[in-house]
């Protein structure tokens, strides 16, 4: 991998936080192309070969709508959302492909409370070169904290 | 002249005979809260454990809990399905740590106890003592019968692939705990197809634990709270529907056929949760697919007392389990599955569908949002009461959803178990 991309791979990263971050959730499924796939999982589930994800997107359109889900359906109580993501590991670029990975942690800090560790796992990612520059083929948030604290609104 | 009543009231006692008006202290009491294990949980009811695909092969395990207490599901070396309580019949320990395994006996880690899939103690070390120069020492008194330190137990109970289990052996049998009419549309759901598990979601809600029944015993709240059930017709007060309870009003079906979606009446009109314009992008999100078995319901939403909710919604099936960690906390497992003969295209619509439901789903994510703020009402003031008057102040079946009677039987039932 070129110096270029390597640079543009980690702003990939810090972008897709900082966006979630400011709860710009149409900006959110601009990190994307149009065939994706998003993820959010139970680590066991992973592990054992199991299908089912807390959240399961498989386009740009299913995650636009759970954008308007967040916003305009779902009622929940209002918090921050805070990523710490590591440094991305990269596994494989071939074939306009980049295979990677990084670990994160989202806080989540509530109106009137503390901050607290609300989802602790590993970004598995699929990244492609477009006009664009580089986007999500996939995202899958692989997430050890499998006993969720209430309700998982926001995209991790 | 005082009227500004006592907020934490000493004696709480539940006014009059009736069963709409229920006392916010029934969801802060501690000691209330143990009355309810031990009543409910521990005894006279049967639990729900999960499901026989968990543990398919001999040897195969799985940790789980009733009420607070430890269990273990195991598949016999025979192919039979025990419940285990685990706590080692030597020092206490709750020996068993992983969710999920496959094994050929059970060992207690400290002492080496070990034990059969069934619970029977095989063995136990130094149990005739140590042989030193021709002289035993120690070992257990010649007394000590193994087998009569078996683990804990559990009367079991298994149909259609669900596993149920009793701490009470004298309790009656599965099918009258359920009764005609709730077993009817269980085993309609259950009905001897080969499940298969597509995976589990798990999240701990404030709140307390019956807060999640009444949810599901609630035709009230989906076409107002959730907006995607109102909007797409999936559960609306004017579908055709029907609430069913068994005879001592503790278990509930509410029985849904998917009305017009999008259509704007008397129904929708003022209601702000009713968006006339919205469209989903991805139409993958909500492709329905008639099922033979459904019948005509499109959705039916079993709450079987205390501990889980069978959930069919579209193509969307589940088992909730409700495990109560505390008055004010319960901790909500949902395994969803399929069945062996679903094909592939099967298998994905009900995952994509699985969206709508869990810790994230787009109409279940806030019933844990709403369970927690009911639960910090209920703490600021517990000598109030919750109203449940919708449709009057009876517990019958109903042709309608337009009403509250299932929670009202459910406390009916409650109050004479509980004997508030």
């Amino acid at each position: 991998m070129d110096l270029q991309t390597f640079i543009a791979l980690n702003k990939l990263y810090a972008d897709y936080a900082a966006t979630i971050d400011a709860e710009d959730w149409d900006g959110w499924s601009e990190y994307f192309v149009e065939d994706c796939e998003y993820k959010v999982q139970p680590r066991e589930n992973f592990e054992r070969g199991f299908p089912l994800a807390t959240m399961w997107f498989i386009s740009k359109g299913m995650l636009k709508d759970r954008a308007f889900g967040i916003s305009e359906t779902l009622f929940h109580d209002p918090y921050y959302q805070r990523h710490v993501v590591g440094a991305p590991r990269i596994l494989s670029a071939e074939n306009g492909e980049i295979h990677s990975e990084a670990n994160y942690a989202v806080f989540r800090t509530k109106l009137n409370g503390e901050s607290t560790v609300f989802n602790v796992g590993r970004y598995i990612d699929r990244i492609v070169q477009t006009d664009e520059g580089l986007k999500f083929k996939s995202r899958f948030c692989i997430y050890d904290s499998e006993m969720i604290a209430n309700s998982l609104i926001y995209p991790v | 002249m005082n009227q500004v009543p006592e907020v934490f009231p000493k004696n709480p006692k539940w006014e009059g005979e009736g069963k709409s008006r229920i006392p916010f202290w029934a969801y802060t009491d501690s000691d209330i809260y143990k009355r309810e294990l031990e009543r409910l949980f521990y005894k006279n009811h049967w639990c729900y454990v999960g499901l026989e695909a968990e543990v398919p092969n001999p040897g195969d395990f799985k940790r789980t809990v009733i009420g607070e207490r430890s269990v273990i599901m195991t598949r016999d070396l025979d192919g039979e399905i025990n419940v285990i309580e685990n706590v080692c019949a030597h020092r206490g320990m709750q020996f068993c740590r992983k969710r999920h395994g496959n094994a050929k006996e059970m060992v207690c880690p400290y002492h080496q106890w070990n034990y059969s899939l069934k619970g029977d103690l095989q063995g136990v070390p130094f149990l005739r003592g140590v042989k030193r120069d021709g002289q035993v020492q120690g070992g257990m008194p010649k007394e000590f019968k193994t087998k009569e330190h078996s683990l804990n137990k559990l009367k079991v109970a298994t149909r259609g692939g669900v596993v149920f289990a009793s701490f009470d052996h004298d309790i009656e049998s599965f099918e009258d705990f359920l009764g005609p009419e709730i077993l009817h549309y269980f085993d309609r759901l259950f009905n001897g197809r080969q499940l298969k598990i597509l995976g589990y979601n798990r999240q701990r809600i404030p709140g307390n634990w019956k807060l999640m029944q009444e949810n599901i015993k609630d035709p009230y709240h989906p076409g107002l709270l959730h907006t995607w059930f109102i909007t797409y017709g999936l559960w609306r007060a004017d579908n055709k529907s029907a609430l069913r309870m068994d005879d001592q009003h503790r278990h509930a079906a509410m029985i849904s056929t998917r009305g017009n979606a999008q259509t704007k009446n008397e129904v929708t009109t003022g209601i702000t949760s009713f968006k006339e314009s919205m469209e989903i992008n991805d139409k993958r999100l909500l492709d329905i697919v008639h099922e033979d078995w459904w019948g005509e319901p499109t959705a039916v939403m079993m709450t079987i007392f205390p501990s889980v909710i069978f959930q069919q919604q579209v193509n969307s099936v589940s088992t909730r389990h409700i495990q109560p960690d505390g008055h004010g906390s319960f901790d909500f497992v949902w395994t969803h599955f399929g069945f062996e003969d679903d094909t592939p295209e099967m298998t994905q619509r009900r995952l994509i569908q699985a969206n709508l439901f869990g810790p994230a789903g787009f109409v279940s994510a806030d019933d844990g949002e709403v369970i927690e703020f009911s639960q910090s009402g209920f703490e600021q003031k517990p000598y109030h009461r919750a109203l449940a008057e919708l449709g009057g102040y009876d517990a019958e079946n109903t042709e309608h959803m337009v009403t509250e009677t299932l929670i009202r039987g459910m406390y009916e039932y409650w109050r004479k178990v509980m004997e508030i």
